[in-house]
C-alpha cells in the first residue's frame, strides 16, 4: 500500500483532517450550533413534507418574483453571518488593550474582518439589491417576467453557490486573511499559501457569473420589455436607477473577473502579473480591483436612491419633485463613478496632478448626489407625509447619508486623505454611507414592497422598534470611529496599547449591541407579521396609495403579473390611472404564454460549488469531472425544448374574477 | 429622531473644535498641521450646505406631516426652475471652491516635493540639506537606515527638531503604509518600489508611528516611536547606536525573517548600498537585481549607485 498516500493526495488534494478546526473552540461551537440548526431545519422540512413544494414552487421557479424573494432570503441569512463577524470584531477591539489579548488571535481575527467585508458587500448588499430589482422592475414596467427567465434562476443559484463556498470556509480550512480586496503580494502564493485566498477567488468568481448574467438580464428587460407608452422619461425612478446599476454591473464585473483570474493564475500557474521582482506590478491589481470596486459602491447605492424616490413620493402623497433632474443626476453619477477609482489609494504615491484629478472628480459626484437629496426634500415640501416604516427609514437616511457624504468629500481631498486613509475615520465614513444609504434603503424597500410580495403588510410596531435600535445603534457604533480616526487609529488592528482609546471602542461595541437588537426586532417583525397575517392582509393590492404599476396588481401578483399589458400615459402611471377612475378589465381574457420551471439552474449551481471546492483544495480529478459535468448539463439544457406553457384563458378569468370579488368586498 | 441625529452630527464637530487630545487635530509637524487645516477647511466649507439640508429635512418632516393638515398641500407640484437652479448651483459653487483648494494643496503637500518651509513664516534655509532616512517595512517591524550617519535602528526613529527630513520608503515582502500621525500624512511602503516623504517635526517629543496598511499576522504589533529632539540630543542618540553591532547583509536577512512585536535595536554600521538592494529585492546573493533585468539573459550587473535610476518607482523623480 505504498501508493495510498499518493492516491489520497490525488483525490483529496490538500484536504486533510487538519483542515477541520477542532482546535478552535469558537468555530467548533459555531459548527455544532449551525449543524444542530441545520439538521433541525432539514428535519422540519422533511416532517412537513415541504421538499417537493420548495423544489417545485421555489428552487426551480423562473418567476422573477419568487427569484427576487429567494435573493432577499439569501441576503438576510448572510446578513446574520456578516453581522456575527462584525460583533466579534467590536468585542475584540473593546477588550484587547495592554496585556489583555482578547479572545481572537490574529489568525482568526484577520479572517473575520476579511469575511465581514466580503460577505456584507457580495452576499448581503448585492443579493438584497438584486432581489429587489428582480422583484420590482418587471412589475414597475408592466412586464410579465424578465427577458431571460431561466438565466435569472441560474444567476441566483450561481450567487448562492458562491455564498455556499464562502460559508464552507468557516468549517473546512480557513478564509483569506488579506482584507476584503486581497491585495497582492499579501494574497500571493508566497505570503498566503493556504486555501483562504482560493476560497475568496472561487467564491467571488462563481458568484460573479451570477451577478453579471443577472445584470445583463435586467438591462435587457428594462430596455426591451417596458409596457407600451412607457418612454424612458416615463420610467419610475427605481427602474431608472436599476437601469443605471445594471449598466454598471455589466461594465464593471468583467474587470473583477479578469483581475481575480490574473490573481488565480499567479497562485495556480506561477505567473507573475503582480510580482514586482519579475516584471509584474502589484499596483496594477490595486488599480484594476478599484476600477471594479468604485462602480460597485454605486451599484449598491443607486437602487437605494431609487427606493427612496418611490417611498418619499408615495408617503408624501405628491409627485416626485424634479424627476428630470433626478434622472440626469443618476446618469451623471453612473458615468462619473468610472472616473474616481484612484481616490482609494492616493497614498500609493501617484503624482500630485493625478491625485488632484481624482480628488476633484470625486467631489464632483457630490453635486448630483446633493441635487438628489434636495429633490427628496422638496418632494416632502407641501406634502402630506405619513410616517409609515419605509418613510422613517427614508428620513433617517437623508440625515445620516448627508453626514456620510460630507466625510466622504473630506477624504477626497488628497492631503487630508494622507492623514485619514485606512483610519477608523474611513471605516466610519463608508459604514455611514453603506449602512445609512444602502441598508436603510433596503429596509425601506423591504417594508414597502413586502405586502406586494406576500399579500400582507409587515407589523409596523416591530418595524419601528427595529428602526430605532438600528438608527440609534448606528450612531453609537460609528460616531466613535470618526473620533478614533482623528486620534490616528488605523483599521484592522486586533490589539491596542493606548488605554485612552478604550472608552470609544466600548461605546462602539455598545452601538453594535443595539444594532443586534435591531436585527432581532426585524426577525421578530417577520414572525409577528406572519402570525398576524390575516389582520395585516392587503386585499387591495395598493396598501400605501402607490403611484407606479406594481400597485395596480393584486398582492401577491398572479404568476403572469398583468392579465393585459397596461398602457402608460404618465410618469406616475398607476396614480394617473386612479385619478381617471381606471376600470380593471374583467372579461375577454386570453391564454398567457409563460416560461416553464426547470431544475437546470440548481444543478449547475451545485456542480459549480463542487468545481470551486475541488479547485480550492487542488482535487484535480474532481475538478476535471465537475467541469465536464458543468458543460454537459449546460449543453444538455439547450436540448430541453419543453420550456414554455400557456395559462389557459379560463384560469386567467378565474384568477381575475376572484380578485374582482375581493376588491368588491374590501374597497 | 431629531435629537439623536443632531447629536450624531454635532459630535465630530464639537470634537474638532475642542478636541486637542486627538493627534490629527493637534499635530507637531508642519506637514501634518497643514493637513489638519485642510481637513477643517473642507469640513467648514461643506457645513455651509450640510447643516441647512439636515435642518430642512427635519423641519419639512415635522411641518408637512399628514396629521398637521396644512392647507397648502399640493400633490402635483413637482417642478420649479428657480429651485432646480439653486440645488444644482449651490453644491457646484462649494465644489468649485473646494476643488481649487484641492488642486493647490495637493501640489503643495505632495509628499515627493521637498519642503519649502519649516513652519508658518519660516522658509527652509537655502544651505540646509534634509536629513535622509531610508525606511524599510519588514514582517512585522520597521527598519530605519541613516545613510549619512551610517547607522540603522529597528522600531525607533529620531530626527532633530526643525530639520527637514527626507524619507525613502520601501518594504521587504508586502504592502505597508508608513505613518507618524503627529509628523505628516502616510505613504505606502511597497516591495520592489520606493516612495518618498518630506516632513519636518517642530516640537520635541515622542510620537507614535505604525503601519497603516494591514500586512499580515504581526500587523497590530508593527509600531515604532518617532522622537523629535534637539541637535545635541540627536548627536547622542546617533552615538548610542554606534555602540551596537553591524548590519551586514546576513544580519539583515536574519532580521527580515517574520517576527512580531520586535524590540528596539540599533546597528552601528550598515552594509554598503543595502537599501538599494532591498528596494531591488536582491539582498540574497544569487538572484539578479531588478535593475539588471532589462533584457533576457543579461548577467546581473555590479550593484552601483546608478541602479537607483533603473528602479521602478511609485513615481518617477
Amino acid at each position: 500500500m505504498s501508493d495510498s498516500p499518493d492516491l489520497a493526495k490525488l483525490i483529496f488534494g490538500r484536504l486533510t483532517w487538519d483542515a477541520i478546526p477542532f482546535h478552535e473552540p469558537i468555530l467548533l461551537w459555531t459548527f455544532v450550533a449551525v449543524a444542530a440548526g441545520g439538521i433541525a431545519l432539514l428535519a422540519a422540512l422533511t416532517y412537513f413534507r415541504l421538499w417537493g413544494y420548495l423544489w417545485r414552487e421555489w428552487f426551480t421557479s423562473i418567476d422573477h418574483k419568487k427569484i427576487g424573494v429567494m435573493y432577499m432570503v439569501l441576503g438576510l441569512v448572510m446578513l446574520l453571518r456578516g453581522f456575527s463577524d462584525a460583533i466579534m470584531m467590536r468585542m475584540q477591539q473593546a477588550v484587547a488593550f495592554g496585556h489583555v489579548q482578547g479572545f481572537l488571535p490574529p489568525h482568526h481575527y484577520d479572517q473575520i474582518f476579511t469575511a465581514h467585508g466580503v460577505i456584507m458587500i457580495f452576499f448581503v448588499a448585492m443579493p438584497l439589491v438584486t432581489g429587489l430589482m428582480n422583484f420590482v422592475v418587471p412589475l414597475q414596467i408592466g412586464a410579465r417576467d424578465v427577458s431571460f427567465p431561466f438565466l435569472n434562476n441560474f444567476s441566483f443559484w450561481m450567487t448562492t453557490a458562491g455564498a455556499a463556498l464562502i460559508m464552507m470556509s468557516l468549517f473546512v480550512g480557513e478564509f483569506a486573511r488579506t482584507g476584503w480586496l486581497a491585495y497582492p503580494p499579501l494574497s500571493g502564493i508566497a505570503q498566503s499559501p493556504d486555501v483562504g485566498v482560493d476560497y475568496y477567488i472561487w467564491g467571488l468568481q462563481i458568484a460573479g457569473v451570477g451577478t453579471l448574467l443577472s445584470g445583463i438580464n435586467l438591462l435587457v428587460t428594462i430596455i426591451k420589455m417596458r409596457a407600451p407608452g412607457m418612454t424612458m422619461m416615463r420610467m419610475p425612478v427605481f427602474t431608472w436607477t436599476a437601469l443605471c446599476t445594471n449598466v454598471l454591473i455589466v461594465a464593471a464585473f468583467p474587470v473583477l473577473t479578469a483581475v481575480l483570474a490574473l490573481l488565480a493564475l499567479d497562485r495556480y500557474a506561477g505567473t507573475n502579473f503582480f510580482t514586482t521582482t519579475l516584471g509584474g506590478d502589484a499596483m496594477m491589481y490595486v488599480n484594476l480591483i478599484w476600477i471594479w470596486g468604485h462602480p460597485e459602491v454605486y451599484i449598491l447605492i443607486l437602487p437605494a436612491f431609487g427606493i427612496y424616490s418611490e417611498v418619499v413620493a408615495t408617503f408624501s402623497r405628491k409627485r416626485l419633485f424634479g424627476y428630470t433632474s433626478m434622472v440626469y443626476a443618476t446618469v451623471v453619477i453612473t458615468v462619473l463613478s468610472y472616473l474616481v477609482w484612484l481616490h482609494h489609494f492616493f497614498t500609493m504615491g501617484s503624482g500630485a496632478s493625478v491625485n488632484s484629478f481624482f480628488g476633484i472628480t470625486t467631489m464632483i459626484i457630490s453635486i448630483p448626489t446633493g441635487a438628489k437629496i434636495f429633490n427628496w426634500l422638496f418632494t416632502m415640501y407641501r406634502g402630506r407625509i405619513t410616517f409609515e416604516v419605509p418613510m422613517l427609514w427614508t428620513v433617517a437616511f437623508m440625515v445620516t447619508f448627508t453626514i456620510g457624504g460630507m466625510t466622504g468629500v473630506m477624504l477626497a481631498v488628497p492631503p487630508a486623505d494622507f492623514a485619514l486613509h485606512n483610519s477608523l475615520f474611513l471605516i466610519a465614513h463608508f459604514h455611514n454611507v453603506i449602512i445609512g444609504g444602502v441598508l436603510f434603503g433596503l429596509f425601506a424597500g423591504i417594508n414597502y414592497w413586502f405586502p406586494k410580495a406576500f399579500g400582507f403588510r409587515l407589523d409596523p410596531f416591530w418595524g419601528k422598534v427595529s428602526f430605532w435600535f438600528w438608527v440609534v445603534g448606528f450612531y453609537f457604533a460609528f460616531m466613535p470611529l470618526y473620533v478614533l480616526g482623528l486620534m490616528g487609529v488605523t483599521r484592522r488592528l486586533n490589539h491596542f496599547e493606548d488605554p485612552s482609546l478604550q472608552i470609544w471602542f466600548q461605546i462602539a461595541a455598545f452601538g453594535a449591541l443595539l444594532i443586534a437588537l435591531g436585527i432581532g426586532a426585524m426577525l421578530i417583525q417577520f414572525y409577528v407579521s406572519f402570525r398576524n397575517r390575516e389582520a395585516l392582509r392587503d386585499h387591495t393590492g395598493d396598501p400605501w396609495g402607490g403611484r407606479t404599476l406594481e400597485w395596480s396588481t393584486s398582492s401577491p401578483p398572479p404568476a403572469y403579473n398583468f392579465a393585459f399589458t397596461p398602457r402608460v400615459h404618465n410618469r406616475d402611471a398607476w396614480w394617473q390611472m386612479k385619478q381617471h377612475n381606471y376600470e380593471r378589465p374583467t372579461a375577454a381574457f386570453i391564454a398567457i404564454h409563460m416560461p416553464k420551471n426547470t431544475g437546470a439552474g440548481v444543478i449547475l449551481g451545485g456542480i459549480s460549488t463542487v468545481l470551486g471546492f475541488a479547485m480550492i483544495w487542488h482535487m484535480w480529478p474532481l475538478a476535471v469531472l465537475s467541469f465536464i459535468a458543468l458543460l454537459a448539463v449546460a449543453i444538455g439544457h439547450t436540448f430541453n425544448y419543453q420550456r414554455d406553457y400557456h395559462i389557459p384563458a379560463d384560469e386567467v378569468s378565474r384568477v381575475e374574477a376572484a380578485r374582482s370579488e375581493l376588491l368588491a368586498n374590501h374597497v | 429622531m431629531s435629537l439623536k441625529a443632531l447629536r450624531g452630527l454635532l459630535l465630530p464637530v464639537v470634537l474638532l473644535l475642542t478636541g486637542c487630545h486627538t493627534v490629527l487635530m493637534s499635530p507637531s509637524g508642519d506637514v501634518a498641521l497643514q493637513q489638519r487645516d485642510l481637513i477643517i477647511t473642507s469640513l467648514l466649507l461643506m457645513l455651509i450646505i450640510i447643516v441647512p439640508v439636515i435642518v430642512l429635512t427635519l423641519l419639512f418632516a415635522w411641518r408637512y406631516r399628514a396629521s398637521h393638515k396644512r392647507d397648502d398641500y399640493d400633490p402635483d407640484w413637482n417642478h420649479s426652475t428657480m429651485l432646480e437652479l439653486l440645488i444644482w448651483s449651490a453644491p457646484l459653487l462649494i465644489i468649485i471652491a473646494l476643488g481649487a483648494v484641492t488642486w493647490v494643496s495637493t501640489h503643495k503637500l505632495d509628499p515627493f516635493r521637498p519642503l519649502e518651509r519649516l513652519s508658518e513664516g519660516r522658509p527652509v534655509p537655502a544651505d540646509s540639506k534634509p536629513l535622509e532616512i531610508d525606511v524599510v517595512a519588514l514582517d512585522w517591524k520597521w527598519l530605519f537606515i541613516y545613510p549619512e550617519q551610517g547607522i540603522a535602528t529597528v522600531n525607533e526613529v529620531a530626527a532633530p527638531v526643525d530639520r527637514p527630513i527626507e524619507f525613502h520608503i520601501t518594504a521587504s515582502t508586502v504592502m505597508n503604509s508608513f505613518f507618524v500621525p503627529a509628523l505628516a500624512g502616510q505613504i505606502y511602503a511597497m516591495p520592489g518600489m520606493q516612495t518618498t516623504l518630506h516632513a519636518v517635526i517642530n516640537k520635541a517629543g515622542d510620537f507614535d508611528g505604525f503601519s497603516a496598511n494591514y500586512s499580515g499576522a504581526g500587523f497590530s504589533g508593527m509600531h515604532f516611536m518617532f522622537h523629535g529632539m534637539s541637535e545635541a540630543q540627536f548627536g547622542q542618540w546617533i552615538a548610542q547606536a554606534k555602540a551596537g553591532q553591524a548590519l551586514s547583509r546576513d544580519a539583515y536577512l536574519q532580521l527580515a525573517k517574520p517576527s512580531e512585536n520586535a524590540p528596539v535595536s540599533r546597528y552601528a554600521s550598515v552594509a554598503p548600498s543595502l537599501f538599494d538592494a532591498i528596494v531591488n529585492q536582491c539582498v540574497t546573493p544569487g538572484p539578479s537585481c531588478m535593475s539588471g533585468m532589462k533584457g533576457p539573459n543579461l548577467p546581473a550587473p555590479e550593484h552601483t549607485e546608478d541602479s537607483m535610476h533603473d528602479m521602478p518607482m511609485a513615481q518617477p523623480q
